[in-house]
């Protein structure tokens, strides 16, 4: 079950941080998707293998059941992505008002296909299914802030915005 | 056409996590009401005629009695807020502008048959909505609408929230709860039905958020206040979602058994940019694909049915005139084939297998026979797959194919080898 996970090291200090989360929920496996949901953001927005171990043992459940969740939920991801997740609806209400358009204004701004992350490791571009927000469609959630109805030329202010809210940071 | 504003009164109008404000526009009377008589609450839901408004439109009485009438130590109240169906955003406007009438009609329903825990078990789409219903919790719980003693009884109701993580098929009711106790949301074979066997394998009430929200309003006006709006068959209003290829794209709400085209043309707007309405879909990505000549029909649940539609959860998604029609199909059998558990073959297969017809017809290359063993997939799928969502996904293809038959245009001199 676990070799679909990747292998990679992650921070200690982030480990440490992601342990904490779940200890507080040993033996709870119900709390195991609030508990993924925390550790992800924590963590690259990936849960790699080291950290569905640590989230095993603290909380006292068996790693195949933490990698069975993990698997299933689309908000999960075993691969590291950038700090701000565009998730671009293509469910049928998005897709009638010309989503495809702008993925792929997206995808020029970005420099990178769907699925991939900027070499900076600031953006991961995905596409997802209704995001609930039909009446704006074409919509786009970055993280947890919602965009619409967008235009493919509306995208290169929206990462510019991203980009220098990075610089000021 | 002026909307009927029952559900929608306070939003936009009141401070959504005040129950001060909440209590002002009215609020918290049915519950004051409800904990005076809780013996009373399930007959009136039953003579109310409320059907559940996330799509099945299940008695909502005859649902609670179940649970009422299962003795248990513990039993649940959960609001299906995964509001995931494509064309669907009703309940969003509903939590992010009134929440505390949702933790009302939860609380009822508590009240109702002897719940002390209730969960809201919100999609993961909307994280947004988080901090109002988490304040607006804290809130009713220090005024004492919820948690211990509510309103200074004997009674007790907590609220939490559970978030999603993804998943369609967390709609379904019991893969809804298989994902609340943390695992895959994979549906359970019924029975035992929820209302006996449900959340932890104890007697649960699932309702979607538009539902709950309809019971505070009841118990405190009455069943026979209730049914005088609406239909015979669909007492109430009833929350439409317009999206698509329309000027007006919202959420809006009118008496059941309002007219389809009134919809479209007065308060939707028509189709933008002057173009002629193509098809509309009904009900959601699960939902009929109508011609637009179909489009004079009442909206509710046994009118929609008896013509060919899906009322759903209310979402009527417009398509123009130059929306190529087996496109949008095949966008809908992806998104099923992405969203299927996988643990029904006729589901899991089956949605692949209509991708691969779809496909042939899009690049036209079908044939005769890869017609024919489309339906007859399609159709097996209805009656075998688990749950709903194997069971309506054929729905789309096959309605688009009887209500668009020029659409589907097969290599009829050549029939296949197999």
């Amino acid at each position: 079950m676990t070799e679909n996970i990747s292998n990679c090291c992650t921070d200690r200090t982030v480990l440490d941080k992601i342990a904490a989360v779940a200890r507080n929920w040993k033996g709870r496996k119900d709390m195991l998707i609030e508990v993924l949901l925390q550790a992800q953001k924590l963590a690259d927005n990936a849960i790699t293998e080291d950290v569905a171990e640590v989230i095993a043992k603290e909380m006292s459940i068996p790693l195949s059941t933490v990698c069975n969740a993990v698997s299933f939920y689309a908000m999960f991801s075993t691969e590291k992505r950038g700090k701000y997740i565009i998730r671009m609806c293509k469910s049928a209400p998005c897709h009638v008002k010309g989503a495809e358009d702008v993925i792929k204004a997206f995808e020029k701004v970005l420099g990178i296909s769907c699925g991939e992350t900027t070499s900076d490791g600031l953006f991961t571009l995905e596409t997802c299914e209704c995001i609930g927000v039909c009446d704006r469609a074409p919509a786009v959630m970055i993280n947890d802030e919602v965009y619409g109805p967008i235009t493919p030329e509306e995208v290169i202010n929206i990462i510019t915005n991203y980009r220098q809210r990075r610089e000021e940071a | 056409m002026e909307e009927t504003r029952i559900l929608l009164k306070n939003i936009g109008k009141i401070n959504p996590v005040s129950s001060a404000d909440y209590v002002a526009a009215g609020g918290y009377k049915g519950l004051k009401k409800a904990i005076s008589n809780p013996e009373a609450i399930v007959d009136i839901m039953k003579d109310s005629g409320l059907r559940g408004r996330g799509g099945a439109g299940f008695p909502v009485g005859l649902k609670w009695s179940f649970t009422k009438g299962t003795p248990s130590d513990q039993k649940y109240i959960i609001c299906n807020a995964d509001e995931g169906e494509p064309g669907t955003n009703k309940d969003r406007i509903l939590m992010s502008g009134d929440p505390h009438s949702l933790f009302e009609g939860m609380a009822i329903a508590g009240v109702a048959v002897g719940a002390t825990k209730g969960f809201i078990y919100l999609r993961a789409e909307y994280p947004y909505l988080l901090p109002i219903l988490n304040d607006a919790i804290k809130d009713a719980e220090a005024a004492g609408f919820i948690g211990k003693n509510i309103l200074g009884s004997n009674l007790d109701f907590e609220i939490e929230i559970r978030s999603g993580a993804g998943a369609y098929i967390c709609g379904d009711e019991t893969a809804l709860m298989e994902s609340i106790e943390g695992k895959r949301g994979e549906p359970r074979y019924k029975p035992p039905f929820p209302g006996v066997s449900g959340l932890w394998g104890k007697p649960t009430i699932i309702n979607n958020v538009e539902t709950l929200c309809n019971v505070p309003q009841i118990i405190d006006k009455g069943a026979e206040w209730f049914r005088s709006i609406g239909t015979e068959s669909c007492p109430g209003t009833k929350l439409f979602t317009l999206s698509g290829n329309i000027n007006n794209p919202g959420v809006y709400e009118f008496p059941m058994g309002v007219n389809m085209r009134t919809l479209f043309k007065e308060v939707g707007g028509g189709c933008p940019g002057g173009k002629k309405l193509f098809a509309v879909q009904t009900g959601g990505a699960s939902g009929a694909i109508i011609n637009a000549e179909m489009l004079d029909m009442p909206m509710d649940i046994e009118c929609c049915a008896k013509a060919g539609a899906v009322l759903g959860a209310g979402d009527l998604m417009f398509i123009d005139e130059s929306i190529n029609i087996i496109d949008v199909v095949e966008n809908l059998i992806e998104f099923f084939v992405e969203e299927s558990c996988g643990k029904c073959t006729p589901c899991r297969e089956g949605n692949t297998r209509l991708l691969e017809f779809v496909h042939k017809f899009k690049d036209g290359t079908a044939r005769e026979d890869d017609l024919e063993r489309l339906i007859e997939i399609g159709s097996f799928m209805q009656v075998s797959s688990l749950c709903g969502l194997g069971q309506a996904s054929p729905v789309p293809v096959l309605s688009a194919i009887k209500n668009f038959p020029d659409k589907f245009i097969v290599k009829s001199d050549e029939r296949g080898q197999n």
